[in-house]
Formats: C-alpha cells, structure tokens, sequence
C-alpha cells in the first residue's frame, strides 16, 4: 500500500452505493407508475422525482463529508451524541406525530426524522468509545457502557412510538460480538429470539416438551461434572420461565394492537383483510413475480395499491412482481456483496475508531436489509423500517449516505493514523 | 483479518442465501399467489344476453323483453343533499331506505348493490334528471318479460329468480344466486333455448375497485349470445277465442292439429293476466293466485284429470271390434236392465250404441271383452281379459304421459290387474266388480290433452302424433312429432266415427252441429259429486280432420250443454275462420247451463 496522504475513496464501494439508488430509483417509479396519469420519472410531483433529489442532496453532502477534516468525526464524536440525543428528548415534546409515531421535527413544509440520525451519532459514540479503551480484552464493564451508549437512543425512539427504528440499535451488538465479547452472548440472544418466535409459532406444551428433551440429550452428551449439569438446568429453568412468560406477555402485557401484528406474522391468513393484509398483500406481489417477473412497468398488485406504502417499506415488493426471482437475487446479492466489501474495508483500518464505526455501518445496514426483506415476505413482523438505498424517503436516504461516506472518508485516510 | 469477522461474513452470506430460498419458493413454486394476484385485479363482469320471443304459429309475438332499470348504490361515494326529495323521487319510505342502504353496506362499502329494484323505463325517464343530484347511485339495465296478449298464462309459465333449491339442483353449475330462469311453462321447459348464453368480460381494478382496462387486452372475455326465439303451435286467435268462451268457468280447452300434433289452444279456467307475475309484480301476485281456491295456477288441460265418461266408448267399440268380439254390423238386444241408462231399451250396434251413448249396450260388449272363455274360472277369466285389454287401452295414449313438451302432465290411471288385486285380493274380483270400466267411470282417468289426443287419433284412424307446443326453436327447421300407431284396423273405425258424426247431428252433441261441415263428436257426462262435469270430444272434418278437440266444464252438466256448445263454436271458429251461430256464442258467454 503506498503511502500518499490523500487516498481517493473505493471505488466499488461507490460504485455500489449508485447501484443501489439507481435501482431503487427506477423502482419507486415502478410503484407508483399509472399509465393514465404519469408525467415521467422526472416529475417532482412523483416519489421518484423527489428522490431524485434526495440522491442529488446526498451526493452533495457526501461532497461535504470529504471536505471535512477526518478527525474532526473522531474528535465530536460525543458532542454530536449528545446533541442528537437531546435533539430525541425535544421530539417527544415538539415533535409531530406521522402515522402513529412521534418522531417528527416539523420546520416549515420541511419535516426532519431526528431518530434517522441518532443512529448515526450512535455510531460514532460507540466507536469513539471502544477505540479509546486501553485494555486488549473487552470486559464486562466496557460492555455494559457500550450498551448503555445504544440502549439510550433506543428508549427514546421507543417512546416516541417507533419501535421498529429502535430495533435496529440491536444490530451493534455484532460490533461488540467483534471487538471480543463473547460470542456465547450472541447465542444466548439468537437463542432467545428463536424461543421467543416458536412460543408463539408451536402449541406451550409441545414446546416446553422439547425443551426438556433437548436438555436431556445435551446432559447425556456432556454432562461430565456436577457444574456442567447445574449450568444446563439452570439454563432449561430459564428457557421454560422465557417460554412461559412469553405466553403470559402476549396476553396480558402486550397491545392488542401489537400483539395483533406479532400474530400476523405467525398466521397473515388468520384475518387477510385486517391486520395481515399488508404482508398477505406483500406476499403476493413478490410471490407472483415467478421467475423473470412481469416485466418493467408491468406489475400490477403494487401499482393498483394492493401493497402498502408501496415505495417505502414495502419496495422490495416492486422488485419482485416486476424482476422476478432473478431481481430479488441481484438486489440480495448487491447488498451481500456490498456488506463483505464494508467489512473488507474495515478490516484494513488501522485506526480502532474507523473499524468500529465502519463495523456499526455494516450492523446497520445488514439489519435493515435482513429485516425490511423478511418482513415484505412474510418472516418477520411488520415494523415498518426501509430498505436502505431503495425505500423513498430523504431522512433515511442521507442517514444511510451519511453513514457511509463517512466510512469511505476515514478510509481514506486510513494511512495517515500513525502521523497522528 | 480477524476469525469473527469471517464469521460474521458467513452470517451475512447464509442470511443472502436463506432469503433467496425462502423468494425461490414463494416466487416459483407455490403458485397460489400467482392466483391470489389476479383475483386481486380482475373483475368479472356478466353481460346478460337477450332472452329468447315467443310467437304463436302465425309468427305473432307474445312475449318480449322490455327494459326495466336498477338503481344501484355504492354506499361510500353516497352524497345526498335533500333526502326528503330523494325519498319522494324514488316512492319508497325511509324506513325502507334506510334498512336497504344498510344492507348494501353490510355488503360492500365499495361494490354497488340494488337500492330500488326495476324502475319502470317511465319513472326512470321523470327522474332521471333529478338523480344527477345525488352521488354513488346510477341505474343497471335488465330486461323484463312483456306480454302482448292477457292469456295463454298457463302454457307460457313466467320467469323469476332461482331459488334456493333449484339453485342446488343446478349440476351444470350454470346459475348463480340472483339469477333469472323459466319457472313454468314453455319459460322453464325451453329454458336452455331461450336464456341465451351469458357474456363475460374481464377488467382489471386497483384496490378501491377503481376500473383500471381490460384485462390481457380482453383476450378471454365474450360477447352474450342472445337466446333463441320459440314459435308456439299455438294460434292466438283462436286461442283468444277459446278463452272468451271459457271466461268465468271452470275447466279447460285442447285443440290440436290431428295432423301433426301441434296443439292450436290450450286453455285452462280459470286463469290470469302472465303479466301479472312478471318482473317486480311477481313477488307482491304469486301468493294470492296460489292461495285462490279455484286454483287459477293450476293448469287443468294437462293436470286435471276425470273419468272420461261416454268419451270412452269409442275407445271400447274398437277394441272388441278389432278382437271380433262384435262385428260393425251384429245387432244386440238391450233390455236396459243392466245398469242405469238414460238410452231407450232396444236393438243396438256399434254406430247406434255411439249416437244414443247406450251404457247397456257397452255393458255388454266389455262384459265379452272382459270374459272370453279363455279360462273356464270366471276369476281367472277376469284377468286374462283386463290384462289384454289394458294392453289396448294403454296404446290410446292413456295411462301414461304423452310426452307434451311441457312440464307436469298429469299421466292419467288405466287400472292393472295388481291394483284390482290390491283392493279386492288377488282372485277376488271379476268382470262384476269392475263393470264402470265400461262406459268410462270406476277407476279410470284421463287429462283433457289425452282426450283431444284420442280425438285425433280417431280422426286418423289409427294413429297420433305426441302433442307438443313449439313447432320451431330459433333458425331450426320445424319440430316433427313422432308418430303413434294403434293396433286397430283402419276398417274398424268407420261405424265407429259414423256413430259419433250422429251425436252431432241427431245425437246428444248437436249444439256442436255447424252447417256445412262434417263434425264427429262423442259428449261425456262426468259423474260428480255436486253437479256433473260436462265433456266433449270431437274432431273435424270426419274425412280430412284438421282439428281436434276436447273440452271439459266442471259442474256444468250434461256433455251436451256447455261442452259440445264451446267445441262447436270453437271448430267452427277455426275452419271457417269466424262463427255465425251468434245464438250459440251467446248461450255459452251466458254460461248458465243448468235449466
């Protein structure tokens, strides 16, 4: 690698990064595209026509990212968290409220999603935050601090009514699973998620049954020593108490709006025209894409308003009535492609700070991808989070761009750690 | 590079992957969605066709369709601004409104429903201009049977929407509920003919039903086809005749072509206006014409059924004729003592047995043609006889359904031996007990149409042709009946229509007598309880009949009254085309036939 002091950003990052508007770009056209009525893909008074805009604004601010010095992210790292964080504070006071949730700033015909950003910052934080520690190993302290540094921003988004949002601080917990937590963590919580999911999935007591059988044939395989055997009862009680209290939350302690939606997602033919008609909808735009799809401009459940927000949330539903199997495959493996590039970026940094942020923009965006997909077919609630790049919408099309330019800008300088 | 980032490498590519399975198998294997999608989209339009006319034989119209109007609501686009107006525009009240808006929009909020059902072309027309007013309403056309003429109800039957039970019954899956068939009469028996078949076009809507263009350019949707036109055999005229004649009586009128089979008129009294049940009328009319007791619904000329009466003893005469029981000629005494006659005791055959209506002489002969020696036991005797002369009976087109392209013909009785043995067991009655057979009473019974069938088959000598009532169905060729044949020698039937010609001119018939033309007739008095019915039957001209005849009077008397009076005038009618006994036509206008 030579050592300049001013590398050029990578080019297949960006590359992909164009890409993927583009496509979303002509996609968002697709949705809302009325033979009788379009006034092309240009029109301002069309989804895409704005979002052309947006793709310009957010090239121009990736403009202004460059010109920014590279430490300067490094050095207000905590100054922009707090500003954000109390920028979250003041929306639950003045905030608008948009489709049930408050998370609105209303500045003149200019609204502004200040949770859009607060990822952002929160990023920055936490990548601030571990790259300052001394120690080698991350302990248990470290973790909980880290944690802290999300868990914030996700109450505040939670009582603004915008859970979805909130969720998505959960992805950073693969940046902590990589700075060295254990991954015994991670599979606790994948583990408590699947549990939670199956309660909900499977009859109680056939789950409960096969939680006992299971931990019969782990103590038969491994259970040499009487702490082993405590540890794999201890752990049986809790995945029982979790299946039983899970039970018990969906009855009594959840909404009944809510608990509506996490059934939906178990059974979207229970009440097709009620609360599972978004994902019933969903399902048969994608799933009667077939192979090759209708063809472009040729859908007919998203653009006849079957689907839902058809070019936000629930774009990938464009995708695949028009492409088919093979859109869908591209559009999953430009984004795999695209998260392995990010990773591969971050694992040439130098500089803690950089690696960090760059792996909370993979945990981000991975989540978004893997969420907003499962959801438009039917694996995952509805909890209404867009698909980065794609989804219409300027807040969360700048948070995205913002994130990522800022990635590309501390690459640049990759090089230039050790001057400092 | 770190070990974790490779994993966490991996969990992004199996998370790619997982996806992709999961679209691989909603997007090409499981093609319910592909279903659901275009049920999504499509609408399915039914385009109904034009039902079939109808025209009597001389291609008159009797009945067409006339345009009556829906007015349709589609209850979330509803605006109206005076509803006191609106109310009054459309003549309902609001009580009924209100409950038929929440009907509608217990259906559909966005699919339109019936709000005021066939609006007559007239009211549609004064209000239209007014309605423009009102938003989420417009009018759906349909189209309503007319009638050009104010009888025939019985044989045209009516339309009206399928029932539950039919609905089921509809293995061809055809109908659907709302739907309009034929329900009686040529309307249900020709219904495949007339319905037409239906169109259908495709149309694409988005999710507020809004109409987005046809669906793959239209390339499944068809045109109605309109159904086919029927032309009756009737005539009207003399069909119109036969009911003035029939107007305030009870009992029924066949007249048919002896020739073909194609029935000239078919009257039942009483009967009713067929617009009566058509369109909207048919909910508030049916109730009370079932309820009526004279049963005005009922069609007598082919459901009614009696003893036929003296009718009979021509079916008698040529069956012992054609078994050499008796011969045209051979003379036999009657004291007169053997039943009740109203015929003088004397020397009798076939002829004078005919024109005096002698039941001792037809005693005789069934006597003889019951027991002929065939087994020394009387019992037994009995049973070989009735058997073999059912045999005969049943070839007069009685006993059974003659086939009438109508529904509900009744198919009269001609008692077996197992029903004699049902009653009095078995080799416990002879010839004694069932005598009334002879001259037509006692368990034997036929409809009118059987009778003016048994006319035309006399006429012929030997032979019919199934009664029927469609002589063309749209461009086809005309209907030919098939032709019966009866097992008796054309020579047989000479005495026979010879006696019958006398009733007319000297005998019991002779209101049926018309100058100039050759009427055969036979009268009938029908045992009854209360007062008898009065029956005739007749063909003419004897030597080239063109009509035959049969009518029926209930609690009119004598056959010779107000049966033989009608037939005449009816006969005369149609072969001379107007009637100049004015006397008779007035006497049976006048309708009192009792002294």
């Amino acid at each position: 690698m030579t050592n300049t002091r001013d590398q050029s950003s990578d080019p297949i990052t960006i590359g992909l990064f164009l890409l993927l508007t583009l496509i979303g770009w002509v996609n968002i056209y697709a949705a809302e595209y009325d033979p009788d009525t379009s006034v092309g893909i240009f029109s301002l008074s069309q989804s895409s026509g704005k979002q052309l805009l947006w793709i310009g604004v957010s090239l121009i601010m990736g403009l202004f990212v460059y010109a920014t010095d590279y430490k300067l992210f490094d050095s207000f790292a905590y100054l922009i968290y707090l500003i954000v964080i109390l920028m979250l504070v003041a929306v639950l006071f003045f905030g608008k409220e948009v489709s049930g949730a408050q998370s609105w700033f209303q500045i003149g015909s200019f609204r502004l999603q200040p949770s859009e950003f607060a990822k952002y910052a929160t990023l920055l934080a936490v990548a601030k935050y571990l790259s300052e520690l001394k120690q080698k190993t991350l302990e248990v302290r470290h973790i909980i601090f880290a944690a802290m540094l999300f868990m914030i921003p996700l109450a505040l988004t939670i009582l603004q009514r915008d859970a979805g949002t909130a969720l998505v601080y959960t992805s950073l917990i693969l940046v902590l699973f990589r700075e060295g937590m254990s991954p015994l963590v991670l599979i606790f919580l994948i583990t408590v998620v699947a549990l939670f999911l199956l309660t909900l999935l499977v009859q109680k007591t056939l789950l409960l049954i096969g939680i006992v059988i299971f931990a019969l044939i782990i103590l038969g395989l491994t259970a040499r020593t009487a702490k082993r055997i405590g540890w794999v009862f201890i752990l049986t009680i809790l995945a029982v108490g979790m299946v039983v209290s899970v039970d018990f939350a969906m009855n009594e302690v959840f909404q009944p709006h809510q608990q509506k939606r996490i059934m939906s997602l178990i059974n979207p033919n229970a009440d097709p025209l009620g609360v599972g008609w978004n994902v019933t909808q969903s399902k048969i735009a994608i799933g009667s894409g077939g192979f090759q799809g209708k063809g472009f401009l040729q859908g007919t459940q998203t653009k006849f308003d079957f689907v839902p927000e058809q070019t936000t949330d629930f774009i990938f539903c464009t995708v695949g009535e028009e492409h088919g199997w093979l859109g869908t495959f591209a559009v999953i493996a430009l984004f795999c492609i695209l998260l392995i590039r990010l990773i591969n970026i971050a694992e040439r940094q130098k500089a803690k700070f950089a690696r960090i942020f760059g792996y909370g923009v993979v945990s981000v965006l991975f989540f978004h991808f893997l969420i907003n997909i499962a959801m438009t077919i039917g694996l995952f609630p509805v909890i209404g989070i867009p698909l980065p790049f794609f989804s219409y919408g300027g807040s969360s099309l700048l948070s995205f761009s913002l994130m990522l330019f800022t990635f590309l800008k501390l690459d640049a300088h990759r090089m230039q750690v050790l001057q400092r | 590079m770190s070990s974790r980032s490779v994993v966490i490498k991996i969990l992004i590519v199996l998370t790619g992957v997982g996806l992709s399975v999961r679209l691989f198998y909603i997007q090409l294997l499981d093609s319910d969605y592909e279903r659901a999608a275009e049920n999504n989209i499509v609408q399915k339009i039914i385009e109904y066709p034009y039902r079939g006319l109808l025209t009597d034989r001389n291609d008159s119209l009797l009945v067409y369709n006339t345009p009556v109007f829906d007015l349709m609501v589609i209850p979330n686009q509803v605006r109206i601004p005076d509803t006191t107006r609106f109310l009054q525009l459309l003549q309902i009240s609001d009580t009924l409104f209100l409950e038929r808006m929440n009907k509608a929009k217990h259906f559909s909020y966005k699919l339109a429903s019936v709000l005021v059902n066939q609006l007559p072309n007239e009211h549609l027309a004064q209000i239209q201009g007014e309605l423009i007013d009102y938003e989420g309403f417009f009018v759906q056309p349909r189209t309503v049977r007319e009638y050009s003429y104010s009888g025939l109800a019985h044989t045209l039957g009516y339309v009206g929407e399928i029932s539950l039970q039919d609905l089921k019954r509809d293995t061809t899956g055809y109908y659907r509920g709302g739907d309009y068939l034929g329900r009686s009469g040529i309307e249900q028996a020709y219904e495949n003919d007339l319905r037409g078949e239906r169109g259908v076009s495709y149309r694409m809507v988005d999710a507020q039903r809004v109409a987005k263009g046809k669906f793959r350019e239209g390339t499944f949707d068809t045109l109605p086809e309109p159904g086919k036109d029927v032309q009756l055999t009737i005539d009207i005229e003399l069909q119109q005749y036969a009911e003035k004649l029939m107007d305030g009586k009870v009992g029924s009128v066949v007249a048919l072509d002896p020739k073909t089979g194609e029935i000239l008129a078919l009257v039942s009294g009483p009967d009713y206006d067929p617009s009566l049940l058509s369109g909207k009328k048919l909910s508030t009319n049916y109730k009370p014409l079932e309820e009526d007791s004279l049963k005005p619904l009922f069609n007598r000329a082919l459901q009614a059924m009696y003893p036929p009466g003296s009718m009979f003893k021509t079916v008698q005469s040529l069956i012992a004729l054609q078994q050499g029981i008796v011969t045209p000629t051979q003379k036999i005494f009657c004291e007169g003592d053997l039943i009740g006659d109203l015929a003088p005791p004397g020397k009798y055959d076939i002829k004078r047995g005919i024109t005096y209506s002698s039941n001792n002489f037809f005693f005789i002969v069934f006597r003889r043609t019951m027991l002929q020696q065939k087994d020394p036991n009387m019992y037994l005797d009995s049973r070989i006889g009735l058997a073999n002369w059912r045999d005969y009976v049943t070839q007069f087109g009685l006993g059974n359904r003659l086939g009438v392209d109508l529904p509900n013909e009744a198919s009269g009785h001609v008692p077996t031996v197992d029903y004699y043995d049902k009653i009095y067991g078995i080799r416990r009655w002879k010839f004694s007990n069932i005598y009334s057979l002879s001259i037509g009473q006692g368990e034997l019974l036929v409809s009118p149409l059987q009778m003016a069938n048994l006319g035309a088959l006399l006429g012929n000598r030997g032979h019919y042709f199934t009664p029927h009532l469609v002589k063309r169905i749209g461009n086809e060729t005309s209907i030919e009946a098939e032709r019966q044949d009866v097992e008796i020698d054309s020579v047989y039937f000479d005495s026979v229509l010879e006696g019958m010609e006398q009733v007319v001119t000297i005998g019991s018939g002779r209101r049926a007598y018309v100058n100039d033309l050759q009427i055969c007739g036979k009268t009938s008095t029908v045992e009854n309880p209360g007062y008898d019915h009065s029956g005739f039957l007749a063909f003419a001209p004897k030597d080239d009949p063109k009509i035959a005849i049969a009518v029926y009077v209930e609690n009119a008397g004598w056959g010779g009254r107000a049966a033989a009076a009608t037939a005449g005038l009816i006969i005369e009618k149609y072969l001379k085309g107007e009637v100049s006994r004015k006397y008779m036509e007035a006497y049976v206008l006048k309708g009192d036939f009792h002294d």
